[in-house]
């Protein structure tokens, strides 16, 4: 596979010379491959947030690079825009973030920033909106007439009208209700299948990255900790403990069975998973 | 950008210059205020200056962080210099170029106008800077306490006073991120006419508005949910004294306006 | 045992502008929360668990029916204060609530609302700091502080009150799992050596684990009510109403379904990893 984003050596250093120098990233190097569902987890003052605002420029390496198909995003500064285009960037609670009259005119701020104009904008527009399940007759209405979480949708989708190559989403269930965040999830995942484009989940969620990602990255104190598919992950899951962070409440269950003497594969994280293995020692016998 | 406004921050800290009740320090700095625009010369504005220098001394606040107080408002100080060093009619001209005379008055006023703004936001950030903003918001209230006779509703400005400091450094916050977001569509806030970036700044005021509004209802209600009821009957954790420290503060305060009224009065 | 807050057929409907239906947020709820109980209400988006919970104190006043702290009515105007006294509130949104710049002062605030003595409030406010374990943070502004340490700073200044009740109306929803973690014990400790009577409006599933007792809101109504055991066992009943169930239950359920014999009430890891190995060893 080939990367799409190259992050190498990236270190990001706030309030240089003041007393409160502190780096929020320091020397972080990985890849994103292009189409794969990449997670991204660490706890608050992990560096997760200060690393994203870099994949798309907002926020300026101390040192290193962030490389985009191979050539580096400030290579010309001025153009920093168009790869913010290309890398679509949705914050935490980006329903505050709404502020046309219509759900329409909202999504197509980016779209139409881009220089998209006419029938090209609408359509852009209207398959965003299908995509995070924005009905029609929603499109002229307020967008804060809607409820929390259809607000949430209209932001998502105000990103996603651009038609970036990188999706990335800061934490984009926070706050929903469980079957809000399922719903907006199942969505994403539709997304990211149809488009094939990438998308880049930003989450402290264990359980949300584990159902959802193709490979996860493990932050901690502003350095890659680990990476790898989620079972690579998993199964290093007394590392993730030791290290402050939490592993999927399945994998903690198979971690304790097999404390108990089971054959269980520590590196599971699903409920189906589990409970396939269980009813294979079943069958098998193989409890001592 | 934002993040060089620090109106209203405050720096806690354990120096007389903390400790000093906030009525003093709200009255010393009116005579500062005063003695800012009475002074004449060059010998009236060194000694305000050294007086400044002293309390941030005092204070240890840093005057890097003072300093950095003075950049949102750089365009003003500049704008008054320029006004006044070529709109300033003269005995003397200095320079003649075209229309644009500098006049030795000219350049005087210019220098004097600029240091005494810069001598003027100094001094009321470093107020607040070393005094938390309820405690002088509770300074107010007692200084304009004997106003609520003339039905001034004194307590309830003061309380909104301490909520809009309250809120600065989280609203703050917030247009920052809110900025980030809009940048990341594609939002461009430094190219275009004045026109253009006035729109440009729809996308920003917009939320940030909505949230402000839901912000103070919210407060409301928190602040209904913890007893709030108005003024009445309401007592405090920290009741203001005057202590020694405040009487010698006031004394040299209005030794420092006298002389400087003096020296003004003999031209210096 | 004594009743801290009885609501009796409790109905609520929003305002709504003229032309528009009214839609009953709750539509007759009767309720009776025990003095020093922790009690966990469960819902979606939409249930009217948060409105009930604003019933609790005054905030939103009763459509229909009634409310009762303590035995006072929450529609009797002069016992609003008091009422407020005993019921104290923790909301969603942690910035939104800290009317100080500095802790201290904020923790303050209800006390000083109250009239109480200067030096009764440098206590009650060295006291609840210290119950929440924020003491070293008494000099610090909110606004650089986490959000669990925001939340925890929201209940001292409600316990500063000296309340016989919290109620934490979605506090843990903006929280991460450290800031959320941070709280829950927080309340729980409350509970169990302040005999606080402890609300908590959430819909993270995991959080009612430890509760004496959890309620199910659905459109409006108490659509289950019993300890965490009885109700998560419900695994079929939770998910029509849009709630998850631990992955535990979850397990055990479709073991059951297998044919395996583990009971559905194991709530915790331990205890269900326990079960399934005992099933397991006895087949």
């Amino acid at each position: 596979m080939e990367p799409i984003l190259q992050i190498k050596n990236l270190t990001h250093t706030y309030g240089i010379g003041t007393p409160f120098q502190r780096s929020a990233v320091e020397d972080m190097s990985f890849d994103v491959y292009s189409g794969e569902f990449l997670g991204i987890i660490g706890h608050t003052g992990s560096g997760k947030s200060t690393l994203i605002q870099h994949l798309n420029g907002l926020l300026k390496p101390t040192s290193g690079q962030v490389l985009l198909r191979g050539k580096d995003i400030w290579a010309e500064p001025k153009k920093i825009r168009d790869v913010r285009f290309q890398v679509g960037l949705v914050f935490q609670y980006p329903e505050y973030q709404l502020f046309e009259e219509t759900v329409y005119k909202d999504i197509a701020f980016g779209p139409a920033n881009m220089g998209k104009r006419g029938d090209e904008l609408d359509c852009c527009v209207r398959e965003a909106a299908r995509l995070v399940g924005i009905r029609d007759d929603q499109l002229e209405k307020s967008p804060f007439e809607l409820s929390g979480g259809q607000k949430r949708r209209v932001a998502l989708a105000g990103v996603i009208a651009m038609e970036p190559q990188v999706l990335v989403l800061d934490e984009p269930t926070a706050g929903l209700d469980p079957a809000g965040r399922e719903n907006l999830m199942a969505n994403i995942r539709d997304y990211h299948r149809n488009k094939h484009t990438t998308v880049i989940l930003v989450s402290h969620s264990m359980d949300e990255i584990a159902q959802n990602v193709d490979r996860i990255l493990v932050l901690k104190s502003a350095h890659v900790l680990m990476s790898g598919t989620p079972t690579e992950v998993f199964a290093r899951g007394g590392e993730l403990l030791a290290a402050g962070l939490d592993v999927p409440q399945v994998t903690r269950i198979a971690m304790a069975l097999r404390e108990r003497g089971l054959a269980i594969d520590p590196a599971v994280y699903t409920v189906q998973d589990l409970e396939r293995q269980l009813l294979a020692l079943r069958k098998g016998g193989a409890v001592c | 950008m934002l993040k060089d406004i620090t109106l209203g921050q405050y720096f806690p800290g354990d120096t007389v210059a903390h400790k000093l009740d906030p009525r003093t320090k709200i009255l010393l700095v009116v005579l500062y205020i005063a003695a800012l625009f009475s002074a004449r010369g060059v010998v009236g504005y060194t000694i305000l200056a050294l007086c400044l220098a002293a309390c941030v001394r005092i204070s240890r606040v840093g005057l890097k962080a003072l300093v950095r107080g003075l950049k949102p408002v750089l365009f003003i100080i500049i704008f008054t210099g320029i006004l006044n060093l070529f709109f300033t009619p003269g005995d003397r001209y200095l320079l003649e170029w075209g229309i644009l005379k500098i006049s030795d008055t000219g350049l005087r006023n210019a220098v004097f106008m600029v240091v005494r703004i810069m001598l003027l936001i100094m001094g009321t950030f470093l107020m607040t800077y070393t005094t938390s903003p309820i405690s002088l918001t509770d300074g107010l209230e007692q200084l304009l306490g004997g106003l609520k006779r003339f039905h001034v509703p004194v307590h309830e400005l003061a309380m909104m006073m301490s909520i809009a400091l309250r809120f600065i450094p989280t609203l703050i916050e917030e247009t920052d991120k809110i900025m980030s977001a809009q940048k990341a569509r594609g939002a461009d806030f430094e190219s275009g006419n004045l026109m253009q970036k006035a729109k440009a700044l729809i996308p920003i005021l917009v939320p940030l508005f909505i949230s402000a509004f839901r912000r103070a209802d919210e407060l409301a209600v928190a602040m209904e949910c913890r007893c709030y009821h108005g003024g009445e009957g309401r007592t405090k954790l920290h009741v203001l004294k005057y202590e020694r420290r405040d009487y010698i503060a006031l004394v040299l305060g209005v030794l420092v306006v006298a002389a400087v009224l003096v020296l003004r009065h003999m031209g210096l | 045992m004594a009743t801290m807050i009885k609501t009796e057929t409790l109905k609520y409907a929003y305002p709504v502008e003229e032309g528009e239906k009214q839609t009953f947020a709750l539509r007759g709820v009767d309720l009776e929360i025990e003095k020093g109980s922790f009690v966990v209400v469960l819902g979606h988006n939409g249930s009217g668990k948060s409105t009930l919970a604003k019933t609790f104190n005054g905030v939103l006043l009763p459509a229909g029916g009634k409310v009762y702290v303590e035995g006072m009515d929450t529609c009797d105007e002069n016992l609003l204060l008091a009422i407020r006294q005993r019921v104290g509130m923790v909301f969603q949104n942690p910035d939104n609530q800290i009317v100080a710049n500095v802790v201290e002062e904020d923790v303050a605030f209800a006390p000083e609302n109250l009239g109480v003595p200067t030096e009764e409030i440098r206590k009650r406010v060295d006291d609840a700091l210290k119950a929440v374990g924020m003491s070293e943070f008494v000099r610090h502004a909110p606004h650089l502080l986490s959000g669990g340490q925001k939340q925890r700073i929201a209940i001292a200044g409600v316990i500063a009150m000296e309340p016989a009740c919290i109620v934490l109306d979605e506090a843990t929803a903006m929280l991460d799992p450290i800031g959320r973690q941070e709280v829950l014990s927080t309340v729980h400790r409350l509970n169990r050596e302040k005999g606080i009577t402890v609300i908590l409006i959430t819909h993270h599933m995991n959080e009612a684990e430890e509760a004496d007792r959890v309620i199910v809101m659905d459109d409006g109504v108490v659509a289950m009510d019993g300890s965490p055991r009885q109700v998560f066992t419900q695994v079929d009943a939770l998910r029509s109403m849009g709630l998850t169930v631990p992955d535990t239950v979850d397990l055990l359920d479709r073991l059951q379904k297998d044919g395996l014999d583990v009971p559905l009430d194991a709530l915790t890891v331990e205890e269900c990893a326990g079960a399934i190995a005992a099933a397991l060893r006895a087949n």
